[in-house]
């Protein structure tokens, strides 16, 4: 009879590891999947343009005088997303050291409440926000003194600002990641067991150089990973950066001044993704997609290398 | 003229006096500090309205040790961490009244917590090295607060502290490695040598072989014997046969009081009150 029992368990636990294995093998099929997609339906422009898709500047879908280069809307993704990042993580991680570390309980526990739901604001919203006001901020208080004082000057300065254009969209992108970096980077923190802060503080350290020599060193790879997801946030948003960014075609997309026009991969794909009517049109537009997935993963693959690198230092660490 | 020069002789007795008067309190204060390297006057701790601490009132000797004993949550480590102001670090934690450390009153308006800190030694349950700092770097994790940069003097530092430690010999050979591959009796007793390097006049240890094996917790309980030849070390102990062993002095503490306070021999053969006793005998606890 016991054995009866048995069997019975054994058989329901197959089931689950049946299950389990098939949720786990969808991951798989979906990565597949998509890298097939993506890789048929560029195949076309591929062929077409071949390597001078990743380096040529030129955009031009009108038949018989077709071309396609994807390198503009490359720098326009980094140096937008760049921005996004070197605004958006400093920021976070001073949000998220003073909720864990400085704040008590009373002001971090709705303080946390509060970015939690910023986080979950939708990007589109960010978006008409910088559209309708920040973008005159940005364009009255940092755009028009610099182009005053320096336009005639430095040509770096010198395109006519209207406050659509890549640094706006850098900075309302870093905006955007704000609240999903400083609430992963807390909660990092927040895991550094209490034995840490007390090491430092036993020393005689203050906040800050315990945040520096117990808190960052142990959570560092934590925070790294937080800034990789905010990055690739950046680089994959599309609605916000075309309301913003000014979209340029061709050759005028590459930043050229701080203030002109750019365009990023998923806005261009957003953008004509409407009137594409040529399948040579349709696949160079997919083909901006496979750029973009390169770019993503090459991205989280060296994140991952970096992070896998930081434990090795901090092996065995015991609880 | 000559009343001018009058006032400013008497000044000067005056003076004199004041100076002779002076050295001389310095004098009985100086004597006060040979006995009391510690004095713990009413202190009080609270964690929010909990009261941990009730009135407690206690003199420590220079470079002794002396030991707190007492059941589980009967606040030996709270009184500890209010000796070098880490008590009020928790959220929601005060502390009131005065410990005086050298004669100064760590807990008087003007004084830093920090510095304080730096002063006072504290070695922790568990051990906890910082995980990503090699041996060497441990040591001198607090000096390089400080300030100090000189090689040589942080070199020297680390020598010393470490066979203050008596963690030396193993590991000198590898300085660079990480604190974190030792095991865990010698990564409490670096965690010893990290606060030793800070020079402290007073050493806290609370409950530093808890989480330890036997043999490395003799090995504590040897180098404490060692240390109060040099530091005042005021450990908190879950272990009565520890605290027999290692300390000069006893305190025995229940429910946030000081019940008894007396030498160590004197406690565990004859103590003075009753629930020292039947706490002693294990009858509760």
């Amino acid at each position: 009879m016991s054995s009866f029992f048995l069997q019975g368990k054994r058989r329901g636990d197959k089931i689950f590891y049946i299950v389990t294995i098939g949720a786990a093998a969808y991951t798989l099929l979906m990565l597949a999947l998509i890298v097939y997609t993506v890789g048929d339906g560029s195949q076309k422009i591929f062929s077409f343009e071949g390597i001078k898709f990743f380096t040529g500047t030129n955009w031009n879908s009108v038949e018989g005088r077709e071309s396609f280069g994807a390198l503009p809307y490359i720098i326009g993704t980094l140096i937008s997303a760049g921005i996004a990042v070197a605004i958006g993580v400093p920021i976070s991680l001073g949000i998220a050291i003073f909720l864990s570390e400085m704040a008590s309980s009373k002001i971090s526990t709705p303080l946390s409440f509060v970015i939690e739901l910023l986080a979950a604001v939708p990007s589109i919203i960010y978006g008409l926000w910088a559209l309708f006001v920040f973008r005159f901020w940005i364009l009255n208080l940092i755009e028009m003194p610099l182009y005053n004082a320096f336009g005639k000057s430095i040509p770096f300065f010198g395109v006519t600002p209207f406050g659509l254009d890549w640094f706006t969209a850098g900075i309302v992108l870093g905006i955007m990641i704000i609240p999903i970096v400083s609430s992963i980077c807390r909660e990092v923190m927040r895991a550094v067991p209490n034995t840490q802060r007390e090491a430092a503080y036993s020393l005689g350290a203050t906040r800050w150089e315990t945040v520096r020599i117990a808190i960052f060193p142990y959570a560092k790879s934590g925070i790294l990973g937080a800034a990789m997801l905010g990055l690739g946030r950046a680089i994959g948003e599309t609605m916000l950066v075309t309301l913003i960014i000014g979209n340029a075609i061709g050759a005028a997309a590459i930043p050229t001044s701080l203030f002109s026009p750019s365009q990023t991969l998923s806005s261009l794909i957003a953008n004509e993704f409407n009137e594409a009517s040529s399948d040579l049109h349709l696949s160079a537009l997919i083909g901006l997609g496979a750029v973009l997935l390169i770019i993503t993963m090459v991205i989280n693959i060296a994140a991952r290398l970096l992070v896998s690198r930081m434990v090795k230092v901090s092996a065995g660490v015991k609880e | 003229m000559t009343t001018n020069g009058e006032n400013s002789r008497e000044d000067e007795i005056k003076a004199d006096k004041d100076i002779d008067r002076q050295t001389e309190s310095e004098q009985v204060q100086e004597k006060q500090q040979q006995v009391h390297k510690v004095s713990i006057r009413n202190l009080e701790a609270w964690f929010g309205s909990k009261q941990a601490l009730k009135n407690i009132n206690l003199d420590v000797e220079q470079k002794t040790a002396t030991s707190v004993i007492g059941p589980s949550g009967c606040g030996k480590t709270t009184l500890i961490k209010c000796l070098n102001r880490m008590h009020e670090m928790t959220p929601g934690a005060k502390a009131k009244g005065q410990v005086i450390i050298d004669g100064m009153d760590i807990y008087a308006r003007n004084i830093d917590p920090v510095i304080i800190k730096r002063r006072i030694g504290m070695v922790f349950q568990k051990p906890n090295p910082f995980p990503t700092m090699s041996i060497y770097d441990n040591v001198v994790a607090g000096l390089k607060l400080n300030g100090i940069r000189d090689k040589r003097l942080m070199d020297e530092i680390v020598k010393d502290s470490l066979e203050g430690a008596a963690l030396w010999d193993e590991v000198k050979n590898e300085l660079g490695k990480p604190g974190m591959g030792l095991s865990g009796g010698q990564q409490q007793r670096l965690c010893i040598a990290r606060a030793l390097a800070m020079q402290p006049e007073v050493l806290l240890m609370d409950e530093p072989t808890s989480a330890l094996d036997p043999v490395a917790s003799s090995k504590i309980e040897d180098l404490v014997h060692d240390l109060k030849k040099r530091y005042t070390v005021i450990i908190v102990t879950h272990n009565m046969q520890q605290a027999a062993r290692v300390s000069d002095h006893t305190a025995f503490m229940y429910l946030g009081e000081l019940i008894e306070y007396s030498p160590t021999k004197k406690m565990f053969e004859n103590p003075e009150k009753e629930l020292t006793e039947r706490y002693i005998s294990g009858k509760f606890g």
